[in-house]
């Protein structure tokens, strides 16, 4: 589904990623995970061609991001809060995105009812604007907003961070159910090796911009992640 | 302690992310401030042997005092719109120790030091000593300077407690119009004759010196409240409070009228009318309309016909200049979210270029009144709208795509600086000269009739080309689309 190819990022003389190959197959629920600086969130903008590749490129579907745009229609993203418009509605913000994604208001209303407890009723119905929601539930609504729209892409950046616990195992049942399906394909990043074997198939580990490696979920993944990072 | 505040400043500037920018204005900010002294010098040297030509009968500095009532309204509204309170980002210091205290004093103190209150020494000095020249007592001269100095200062701790309290209201110049507007009528219609006891108090302070203490009170009555003020906002949950209101969301069900652009039809609407920079820029509708008043009735301009267009693209473009010229910076808090979803450029860039297009329309409806100042206002104002549409909304979408300064939207608005570029300094001369030098050639050498005609194919050829026009200014977009993000991205 995403074939990575001789992909690398320099700033200013500075390289900051560089993948010589990688790929995910479609379906496949793909953690990826690395100190501070590893070029992770880097990694995640060239996908959404929000920054252009120094060399390589990206396929999404086989279509090469920054060349054409047909990657958009099933591809979505929840990065940071820079993805939330402050002066909507969580419930208008749905409505946007829905209509950008050719949904209609029945369509989103009834994918947005499956998340009520996710929200724990703090989101919907509120009468507030996304700006004066806090961190938490502003990425809750970030988080349901990048699943409007049956996309076979989610990229994830941190969704676990700046959660309570309890929406932090609730999110994981949605990203479970999500990778249940055979024919989505999620994207996420974490600082929480726990959580991040927990629902991922496959974890990479990026060290300075470079896959260090490359793990199939087994048993032994969370205490060999835990000693890599420990040295 | 102060030290260190400065060179937390010093770094604040010259690290900032647009610094180059921020640099441009500051050059074109420092140009003006050396005109106001210049100006201000030149009254100040010659005020004396002015008024003494004029009254040769009256004393000067009686007359100067009678009229400091006018200056110190003047300076109030003035210093309303166009002086802040400095800014300065005391979140990290409030939990390291550091007195509040000092925090607070550091900023009252820095205001102190803005260019308001050094301006009207340009003008008091040179006039207090050409009265030494003119034998006036030395000691009396010197208290009446330091009591102008005093009154500079109390406006401008009153200026900061004023906007204390308007800043969070919508239409927040209501208050200082009011107040200046009603203590002008007041003494305009002789109710109370307010220039008078001012000239009186002057008078006084200046034949009584010990009578300063009056002013010094004041001072430091106001600087004591604005002291008790800060240092209640300087806990974070007062800042953090803003009230949150209910929100009432309409639907906007009529823009489904527009098709594939009504999604960001919405979006803008609810964009101009749920921020307070943005919600400005509609109470600036008013301004524009009302614009023409100023000159029309004045038989002066009746017979400049080429002014009227001046007029014209201003009144009927007002929205337009001033939506137009943030476009697309005022969506640059999620422009991320817009280049990653599914969207068509050029239906985003269609919305804007509707919502100014429909607002030129309204304005001309709206001022059709001014034919009663005479037919040939009416046509040139529909030659100017004509103008707008055809050709300043295609030209102010291109300006966008150089712009590269992000807007944040929760700013107080009003000659907010903020998301000025370079670009928008430049982007006034096409819009505004271009169309009234063209207008002036055809008027001087042909015809007013014919000269509105030459505006309105303009116009026109603009409209018939709309698509092809747009094309070009979606393909400007798309290649200077990383850059943006990149800018909008950071925070100065």
């Amino acid at each position: 589904m995403i074939t990575t190819s001789n992909l690398s990022k320099k700033y200013s003389g500075n390289l900051v990623l560089d993948i010589e190959s990688l790929e995910i197959p479609k379906g496949q629920s793909f953690g990826l995970v690395g100190n501070n600086g590893a070029g992770k969130t880097t990694y995640f903008s060239l996908l959404l061609d929000l920054i252009q590749p120094t060399t390589g490129y990206i396929k999404n579907n086989d279509v090469q991001v920054n060349k054409s745009e047909d990657w958009k229609p099933f591809t979505s993203a929840f990065i940071d809060e820079s993805f939330l418009i402050g002066y909507l509605t969580p419930e208008e913000y749905f409505y946007f995105i829905g209509e950008l994604r050719g949904q209609n208001k029945a369509d989103v209303d009834a994918l947005v009812s499956q998340f009520e407890d996710f929200f724990h009723g703090e989101i919907i119905g509120q009468k507030k604007y996304l700006r004066d929601l806090s961190k938490g539930n502003q990425k809750k609504a970030g988080i349901v907003a990048a699943l409007i729209g049956n996309p076979e892409v989610i990229v994830l950046d941190e969704p676990f961070a700046n959660l309570d616990p309890t929406t932090q195992i609730r999110l994981k049942n949605i990203i479970k159910e999500l990778s249940e399906k055979q024919d989505v394909t999620v994207l996420i990043s974490s600082h929480d090796l726990m959580h991040v074997t927990d629902v991922c198939e496959r974890i990479v580990v990026l060290e300075k911009g470079e896959v260090v490696k490359d793990l199939a979920k087994s048993a032994a993944t969370l205490q060999e992640l835990e000693e890599h990072f420990a040295n | 302690m102060i030290k260190r505040f400065l060179s937390l400043e010093w770094k604040a500037f010259f690290r900032s992310a647009s610094f180059g920018k921020s640099l441009g204005i500051k050059i074109f900010m420092g140009f003006l401030s050396l005109y106001f002294i210049a100006m201000f010098l030149g009254m100040g040297l010659l005020l004396f042997p002015g008024l003494k030509k004029v009254y040769p009968d009256q004393d000067p500095l009686l007359i100067v005092n009678s009229f400091l009532f006018y200056w110190i309204l003047a300076d109030l509204a003035l210093r309303f719109f166009f002086q802040k309170l400095p800014v300065m980002s005391v979140k990290p210091l409030l939990t390291l120790p550091v007195k509040r205290g000092h925090v607070v004093n550091y900023v009252l103190g820095k205001s102190v030091l803005s260019f308001f209150n050094f301006l009207p020494l340009f003008a008091i000095i040179p006039f207090g000593i050409t009265l030494l020249f003119k034998n006036y007592p030395l000691a009396n001269v010197l208290v009446w300077m330091l009591a102008l100095v005093l009154v500079a200062l109390i406006i401008n701790f009153f200026n900061f407690i004023i906007e204390s309290f308007s800043a969070e209201k919508e239409l927040s110049f209501l208050p200082v119009i009011l107040i200046v507007g009603g203590l002008y009528a007041l003494n305009h219609f002789n109710i109370i004759a307010f220039n008078e006891i001012m000239g009186g108090g002057f008078n006084a302070i200046y034949n009584y010196p010990i009578l300063i203490i009056v002013p010094l009170g004041l001072l430091v009555l106001c600087y004591v409240f604005n002291f008790k003020l800060l240092k209640q906002k300087l806990f974070l949950d007062s800042g953090l409070k803003a009230k949150i209101k209910e929100v009432n969301a309409s639907n906007l069900e009529w823009t489904k009228n527009f098709g594939d652009i009504a999604p960001f039809m919405q979006l803008d609407l609810k964009l101009i009318w749920r921020n307070k920079r943005t919600k400005s820029s509609v109470w600036m509708l008013a301004i524009g309309l009302l614009y023409g008043l100023f000159f029309y009735p004045q038989p002066t301009y009746q017979n400049m016909p080429w002014f009227f267009v001046f007029i014209g693209v201003f009144s009927t473009g007002i929205f337009l200049i001033n939506f137009g010229q943030f476009i697309p910076a005022w969506d640059s808090g999620y422009y991320k979210l817009l280049m990653s979803q599914n969207i068509k450029y050029e239906q985003y860039l269609k919305s804007k270029f509707t919502l100014m297009a429909v607002s030129v329309l309204i304005l001309f409806v709206l001022g059709i009144p001014y034919v009663f100042f005479g037919w040939k206002i009416l046509l040139a104002h529909f030659a100017a709208a004509i103008y707008n549409i055809g050709v300043n909304t295609h030209v102010i979408l291109l300006g966008g795509s150089f712009n590269r300064k992000k807007i944040d939207l929760s700013q107080k608005a009003a000659f907010n600086y903020q998301g000025t570029g370079a670009v928008q300094w430049l982007i006034g001369i096409p819009l505004l000269l271009l169309p009234m030098g063209l207008f002036a050639a055809f008027y001087f050498l042909i015809s007013f009739e014919i000269a509105c005609l030459i505006l309105i194919i303009f116009g026109v050829i603009g409209i018939v080309f709309h698509q092809k026009l747009m094309k070009i200014i979606t393909q400007k977009y798309l290649e200077s689309k990383y850059k943006m993000i990149d800018a909008f991205d950071q925070n100065n």
